[in-house]
């Protein structure tokens, strides 16, 4: 780790992650009761999972800080063929194995 | 011989009003344990994922305290994860702050469709609920109460805590048992990889919608096109594309779907 994040910051990240994630757990159940949300903000809810993790994923294959940020052909069909499982299974343990299978087999085989 | 058609519905909801006669004959502490029973199958992937956590972790410099603070005080997989990539590429602590609650933001909705079920509860049990609300608690939950809609309150929330303690604490021990052991993990593992390739196996099976696909689609085009702002927040503003292509396209295909009709 670098000086950019001492102890305390992380710390804080910690901390302040925590009570927010808290928070947007216990809202409705919580705070907010029986009231109806919005349509157009539960709409946005569905959508999150689907558009936060691979707006996170899709630069680290395209470019992994392991190799320098070039584009690796051990990591571009790993990630490929971990998804074509897991659209085609539904099955999230397939997946991973397909695609860590997959990683460590191009890794070999490229050298 | 093959049994005909017509008669397969019959034992099927024989064996469902079963399931529910016995739901509902359960006392709390066995409604707790059969909460924790039905948990076991999802330690498969829990487990793992924590040890990996705490071996990432370990690597970008965290230690095993902070590892342990994470798995207690946010008990979140994805956005620990998520933190803690962040906090390697050096990002704003703001910034890693929200991504990681960006990436929560899901349960929000999970909270909101409890309420009918669970609004009876005591603030404190709600407070314990929030806490232990994670993906797989509420996954089960969910369907335990909507396929035995007559289960009373204390039942309901029985199961839920008993699926959140087999869940929650493994998450926790494992995360702790992960930083521990990652000191024995050799270097050269591409371990770096393996955030993502978790992560897209989570994704895929969700992009179940043509809307589901496009709030994807959209959102890994705009984090591409962002990278070059500064870590994180290119993620962000992706991540905002991608959920208001979702929803757009799902309004515009019920609007589609009642002119037809």
């Amino acid at each position: 780790m670098n000086e950019a994040h001492s102890d305390l910051s992380i710390w804080v990240v910690i901390i302040l992650l925590g009570i927010g994630t808290f928070l947007i757990r216990w809202s409705f159940l919580g705070a907010l009761g029986n009231r109806d949300l919005p349509q157009w903000f539960m709409r946005m809810l569905r959508y999150t999972p689907v558009a936060v993790l691979p707006a996170l994923v899709a630069p680290l294959v395209m470019w992994p800080a392991a190799t320098g940020g070039q584009p690796e052909p051990a990591r571009l069909s790993a990630a490929i063929v971990t998804v074509a499982i897991g659209v085609l299974t539904k099955n999230v343990i397939l997946a991973i194995l397909g695609g860590a299978i997959t990683l460590f087999g191009m890794l070999y085989v490229l050298g | 011989m093959a049994p005909s058609p017509a008669s397969q519905p019959e034992p099927r909801q024989a064996a469902a009003e079963a399931a529910s006669a016995r739901a509902l004959a359960r006392n709390p502490a066995q409604a707790f344990r059969f909460g924790m029973i039905q948990s076991l199958p999802f330690l498969i992937v829990i487990v793992p994922f924590a040890m990996l956590f705490g071996v990432v972790a370990l690597e970008a410099g965290i230690d095993i305290a902070q590892i342990l603070g994470f798995s207690v005080l946010v008990l979140a997989g994805a956005s620990q994860f998520t933190a803690v990539q962040l906090l390697s590429d050096h990002a704003p602590t703001w910034v890693v702050i929200l991504s990681g609650l960006a990436v929560n933001l899901r349960m929000a909705m999970y909270s909101a469709s409890l309420v009918p079920w669970l609004k009876g509860a005591t603030g404190r049990q709600k407070a314990w609920i929030a806490y232990t609300l994670i993906d797989q608690s509420y996954a089960l939950a969910i369907q335990h109460y909507e396929h035995h809609p007559r289960l009373t309150l204390q039942q309901r929330l029985a199961y839920f805590f008993g699926a959140a303690v087999a869940m929650c604490i493994p998450w926790i021990a494992a995360s702790w048992l992960g930083a521990t052991l990652g000191r024995a993990i050799p270097d050269d593992i591409a371990l770096d990889f393996a955030m993502p390739i978790t992560f897209l196996a989570m994704i895929a099976p969700m992009l179940r919608t043509p809307a589901h696909m496009a709030a994807c689609f959209v959102s890994i085009v705009a984090a591409l096109l962002l990278a070059g702002l500064p870590s994180g927040l290119g993620m962000m503003i992706a991540a905002l594309f991608g959920m208001a292509t979702g929803a757009l396209l799902e309004v515009w295909t019920e609007r589609r779907q009642e002119a037809g009709s």
